[in-house]
């Protein structure tokens, strides 16, 4: 196959995720990295792998915990690994755990590894606050002083104004702008109607609410026993509103352009806290150990552009990048599941996805194309899901791959917008 | 050993225990006693010691000796049990006693100074020569800890323990060790002032040796002492606080032991004619009353108990040399209910993955935090850290589901008592087990061989018959079903010794052997209740024979529903032998349970706290009229019922041995430690007698009380059960 450099392909054997819940809630007391060990425990016990065989964990994370800069590191310091687990954590904004995936993927292929974990957990509970740079400035000086006047002199540079705390914003450093503004900008861009976001988050609803109920979300999610009792059973998400509808949505206010803008917290997601995990093998090894892997990695590209212009709008330049490596077309494609940060930045790759402008962007001739609706998230994303960036790229790759199998598919492309003007998309194969 | 003698140092020199290596005037001893794991302190090792102590003496290039040990994690971890065990008179004991406290008084005498440097178990003679050293370091290492244990064996320390250590950290300290026998880690030891110094192991060899030498130059001497602080001036170090720190430990002791226990006393006797008449004097009481315990019946018994147990750890349970395929490294347990959870808890706190099922997210939530809740008080006693605590949780993990149980070296299912529910468990989860896989069952009381039925593996099924609390109980009984491998039995036994329990093996049968031999204690108590014996009467006859609680206690803690189910299911096998007691039944239809339901014989107010006999529960009583029996008779009916139930399964086979007879009622069903358990028991009333009094009873209470035929044969042929050890 030559789409597989060194003829070796890699499966995906087993994914595992937390439930994700909105940030603040059930989830408040888990640490990122208890999620991340809940997502990989489950993972590894499901799979019924004798963990000395996993070789490596890399992990995905966006905002992390400066006590503990390297999760993946605590994360496979959990008992049931063996500490000879060398593990590494990447960052690449919501695509953290795509890139954690394509990493140890790659290893994989390289022949560097056999067998390895990948995924990603985010805290939104949890985020880091920062001091001010007065205060850290004082106490660094305080902490290196000889004696307790000079300490005392130290601390007495602090103003009150120092002593506000900064807590993380959700903004590009190049531009100052907001994620959400940057949606708000591309609705503006690609003409994407207020009624168009409102009925595709509704839709994201409505299909969760469905994977929910018949039980194949519940299937990936490993419960999470939480509270001072442990009687708190957190089976699945919390952000996905079975009963909402067109004119609770609509009725929303716009956040971020409140005069004349369209992107509100019903056509968003929502912070989230959560954690995912996949187990990755080569196809060999995944044999010889007895599995029928849920899928293989076919191909997958990463993009970039200017985040100034169009923040969420890579995945077009990466899909098409994607598919010509796998040697697919759009039509090939079973099932498409695309990562819904806004609904106006889905539903603008999906016009970036029929416009032969953005195709000649990518360096292609033709557009990837129209995709079609029914194939699209068919049980929701991200907006109803919930969006613990870290984790969503991992939790997307095994809910296309338990998606294609039980519908018989072949093939299946993903797509997942990054901040810094990126864009990840992959193909995966059954067979 | 005639090289030890007179010989010139030059390098080293090889003898049978230890090896010796000078170096810089600096001798290292390092103690490694041959064809053994550990180092204990046998007659050849003292000899060869006391024989090295001599020469080097002689040798005037030695100026300083530095004693440690050359096995790994084990300093010296005490006497030669067996030796004292081969002892038969209390003047042997005492002059046993008196020759070591000479040893170490040349040691602490000793021309050169000498440096104890302890990597691993210290304890008990072991303790005492460090404590005759001019110092001591011990490493900062799990694996290390001093103690001394004597006390746990019915003895005192004979070697200049109850001399050396009040005198080194304070009567309230010294106290505190000897009465509990508990060891200390080199932490505690130093703050305790039992060492001087605490270093790294990987430097322990190198500072002993820095210290040798600050002794040899002089800047270092060996009356250095340590700071007291003001409590130790006001009650370890003038008479009239001593006597007040002495009293009140008395009176602690006493209440402990239930007068059963003649060691703590004697300890205190020791530690406070030192302090009265000086430590010569001392030490010859030390000696004096060592050697009457050594030979004393309480001391033979727990002797007796430490070598019963210390043999089961080298069992592998069958006679052939079938060997466990692998360790424990994954577990599974179906149930979360108290002993689920009780089984997942020691799991995990012995580093093994637990996969625990239930049928309920709630049910499993509910495993977890019981769990969770043993190590969390852990925690609060300093028995681990809030680190290992979550290490722990984190091998923990719960489904509603099978999958997950395809790795487990052992699945063991604690569902309720029933034997269809538990054969559709073992149907429904051994398709999920991989073939090599061991299923056992935590039953009590119902037959393997008809739960395994329901197996396509049966030989991979057992019995794991955990007792309640499992973290707490040192008892496992593991049941050998008729189909069951020696395969499975060494797998289970493996997997239970691992999780840190005491295994017997017992083959299979309605109740097993502690099910069965407890049901027929029960139930002769049961009998009493119906001939209108009164409840408090009951229970303290059988505390104040030495049993932890009394038998109507132990039923309401059991519970009386799952006590009448017990009964049954052996009424059915063993016919009129067993027969529910009228005043059981009757409580029971009362809707008294026992304490899990807060109404029992006893009177439980709403936080569960027992709060007397429940007096209207007499009203259920098939007579009105209430009797006084005296307790040597209550005694008589529940000791003889319960030795001659424990005599019938060693003749038909379910015990493979006394040994695990007595070590199963001691652990399992609290049988009173000091008397060594039922068949010890038995040897020590004389089997003639036992039979006689049986057949006393026989003729006033019928058939229950026949003798059992393997004990009228083995008294008529003078034979007894432990026949190796009068």
């Amino acid at each position: 196959m030559s789409s597989h450099p060194g003829g070796r392909r890699v499966a995906i054997v087993a994914g595992v995720r937390t439930p994700f819940a909105k940030a603040g809630t059930v989830l408040r007391s888990v640490s990122a990295i208890d999620l991340g060990k809940r997502a990989v425990s489950e993972l590894l016990q499901r799979a019924e792998l004798d963990p000395g065989l996993v070789e490596m964990l890399v992990f995905g994370a966006v905002l992390q915990d400066v006590t503990a800069p390297n999760i993946a590191r605590e994360i496979s310091l959990m008992p049931l690994l063996p500490r000879g687990v060398q593990a590494y954590t990447v960052g690449r904004a919501c695509a953290s755990s795509n890139q954690a995936i394509t990493d140890a993927a790659d290893q994989i292929i390289l022949g560097h590894a056999e067998v390895a974990v990948a995924g990603g957990a985010e805290s939104l509970s949890n985020v880091p606050v920062l001091h001010s740079a007065g205060m850290s400035d004082a106490l660094v000086a305080a902490s290196r002083a000889k004696n307790a006047r000079q300490r005392m002199s130290a601390l007495a540079t602090i103003r009150p104004k120092d002593l506000v705390p900064i807590t993380p914003a959700i903004a590009e450093p190049t531009t100052g702008e907001t994620m959400g503004e940057s949606a708000e900008k591309m609705a503006k861009l690609n003409g994407i109607l207020r009624e168009e976001q409102d009925q595709f988050a509704l839709r994201s609803h409505r299909l969760a609410s469905a994977g929910t109920a018949d039980g194949r979300l519940a299937e990936e999610i490993a419960p999470v026993w939480t509270g001072a009792d442990l009687q708190t059973v957190v089976t699945a998400d919390n952000g996905i509103r079975e009963s909402t509808n067109i004119e609770q949505l609509s009725a929303l206010k716009p956040v971020f352009d409140r005069k004349y803008g369209s992107v509100t917290a019903g056509n968003s997601s929502p912070l989230t806290d959560g954690a995912s995990a996949v187990l990755l093998m080569s196809e060999e090894r995944a044999r010889t150990l007895g599995y029928t892997p849920m899928g293989f990695i076919r191909s997958y590209a990463y993009a970039a552009l200017d985040p100034g212009e169009q923040l969420l709008q890579a995945p077009v330049l990466a899909a098409p990048v994607a598919l010509k490596r796998a040697g697919l077309r759009l039509e090939d494609m079973d099932l498409v599941e695309m990562h819904e940060a806004f609904a106006a930045q889905v539903l603008s790759n999906l016009k970036g996805f029929e416009s032969r402008e953005w195709a000649r962007r990518a360096g292609f001739d033709s557009p990837v194309g129209e995709v079609d609706r029914a194939r699209l998230n068919v049980m929701g994303g991200s907006i109803a899901i919930g969006h613990p960036f870290g984790a969503t790229g991992a939790r997307i790759t095994t809910t296309l791959l338990n998606e294609l199998r039980r519908r018989d598919g072949r093939f299946g492309l993903m797509t997942v917008c990054a901040a810094g003007g990126m864009g990840f998309a992959m193909v995966v194969e059954t067979e | 050993m005639s090289d030890v003698h007179g010989n010139t140092f030059h390098g080293r020199e090889r003898m049978s225990h230890f090896t010796s290596t000078l170096s810089d005037g600096v001798a290292v001893l390092a103690l490694n006693v041959a064809g053994e794991s550990v180092n204990v302190l046998s007659r050849e090792v003292r000899e060869e010691f006391a024989a090295l102590i001599d020469s080097l003496s002689a040798n005037e290039a030695v100026q300083a000796v530095i004693l440690t040990s050359s096995k790994p994690d084990v300093f010296i971890a005490g006497a030669d049990i067996d030796e004292l065990r081969s002892v038969r008179t209390a003047q042997q004991a005492e002059s046993l006693s008196r020759e070591g406290q000479k040893l170490l008084d040349r040691v602490q005498e000793a021309r050169f100074p000498i440096i104890a440097a302890i990597h691993g178990a210290c304890l008990g003679g072991g303790l005492e020569t460090a404590l005759a050293c001019s110092y001591r370091i011990a490493s900062d290492h799990p694996k290390t800890t001093l103690g001394l244990p004597e006390i746990q064996l019915g003895l005192i320390p004979g070697a200049g323990g109850t001399q050396r250590l009040p005198r080194l950290i304070g009567l309230r300290a010294a106290l505190d060790m000897i009465l509990t026998g508990k060891p200390l880690r080199a932490k505690r030891a130093l703050s305790l002032g039992v060492v001087d110094e605490v270093v790294h192991p990987s430097i322990l060899q190198r500072i002993a040796r820095e210290r040798a030498m600050e002794f040899v130059n002089g800047t270092r001497s060996r009356k250095d002492g340590r700071p007291r602080d003001a409590a130790r001036v006001l009650l370890d170090d003038n008479p009239v606080g001593r006597s007040v720190v002495l009293r009140k430990a008395r009176e602690a002791a006493k209440k402990r032991s239930g007068g059963h226990y003649p060691a703590p006393d004697a300890a205190m006797d020791a530690i406070a004619r030192g302090y009265a008449d000086g430590p010569v004097r001392g030490a010859q009481e030390e000696a004096r009353l060592f050697g009457e315990l050594a030979v004393s019946p309480v001391a033979r018994e727990l002797m007796f108990l430490f070598r019963a147990t210390t043999a089961l750890k080298k069992d592998t349970g069958v006679d052939s040399n079938v060997q466990p395929a692998a360790p424990l490294r994954s577990l599974g347990v179906i149930g979360a209910g108290f002993m689920g959870a009780g089984i997942a808890t020691i799991a995990v706190q012995h580093g093994v993955p637990v996969r625990m099922k239930d049928t309920t997210h709630q049910a499993v939530g509910k495993g977890m935090a019981a769990v969770r809740t043993v190590l969390r008080d852990r925690v609060r006693r300093r028995r681990m850290t809030r680190r290992e605590m979550d290490d722990a949780m984190s091998l923990l993990s719960g489904t509603t589901q099978l999958h997950g149980f395809g790795r487990a070296d052992i699945v063991v299912e604690a569902v309720f008592e029933n034997l269809e529910l538990k054969q559709q468990v073992l149907h429904e989860t051994e398709g999920g087990m991989r073939s090599g896989a061991v299923y056992a069952s935590n039953t009590s009381t119902i037959p393997i061989s008809e739960i395994a039925v329901a197996a396509r593996r049966p030989e991979n099924v057992c019995g794991m018959h955990f007792f309640s609390p499992v973290h707490r109980m040192p008892l496992l009984e593991i049941v050998r079903g008729t189909m069951t491998s020696d395969e499975t039995v060494v797998m289970a036994v493996a997997a239970g010794k691992l999780l840190g329990k005491s295994v017997i093996v017992v083959n299979d049968g309605p109740g097993f052997y502690t099910t069965r031999t407890l049901a027929a204690f029960l139930n002769e108590a049961g009998q009493l209740l119906d001939s209108s014996v009164q409840i408090e009467d009951l229970d303290a006859a059988m505390v104040a024979f030495g049993f932890p609680v009394g038998p109507v206690t132990l039923l309401d803690e059991v519970g009386l529903d799952v006590a009448g189910k017990v009964t049954e299911v052996l009424r059915e096998a063993f016919g009129s032998r067993i027969r529910a007691s009228d005043t059981l039944r009757s409580v029971l239809a009362d809707g008294r349970t026992g304490r899990k339901g807060k109404k029992g014989f006893y009177k439980y107010d709403e936080e569960g706290e027992r709060k007397g006999v429940d007096s209207s529960v007499y009203d259920l009583f098939p007579q009105a009229e209430q009797v006084d029996l005296p307790a040597e008779e209550i005694q008589e009916r529940m000791v003889l019922a319960l030795v001659n139930e424990a005599v019938r399964c060693l003749e038909g086979g379910i015990l493979r041995s006394a040994r695990d007879g007595d070590v199963g009622a001691v652990f399992g069903f609290g049988f009173p430690p000091f008397l060594g358990g039922p068949f010890r028991w038995t040897d020590s009333q004389g089997l003639t007698n036992v039979v006689r009094r049986m057949e006393a009873l026989q003729d006033r209470f019928g058939e229950r009380f026949s003798p059992a035929e393997l004990l009228v044969t083995m008294a008529a042929r003078g034979e007894r059960f432990h026949p190796d050890d009068a």
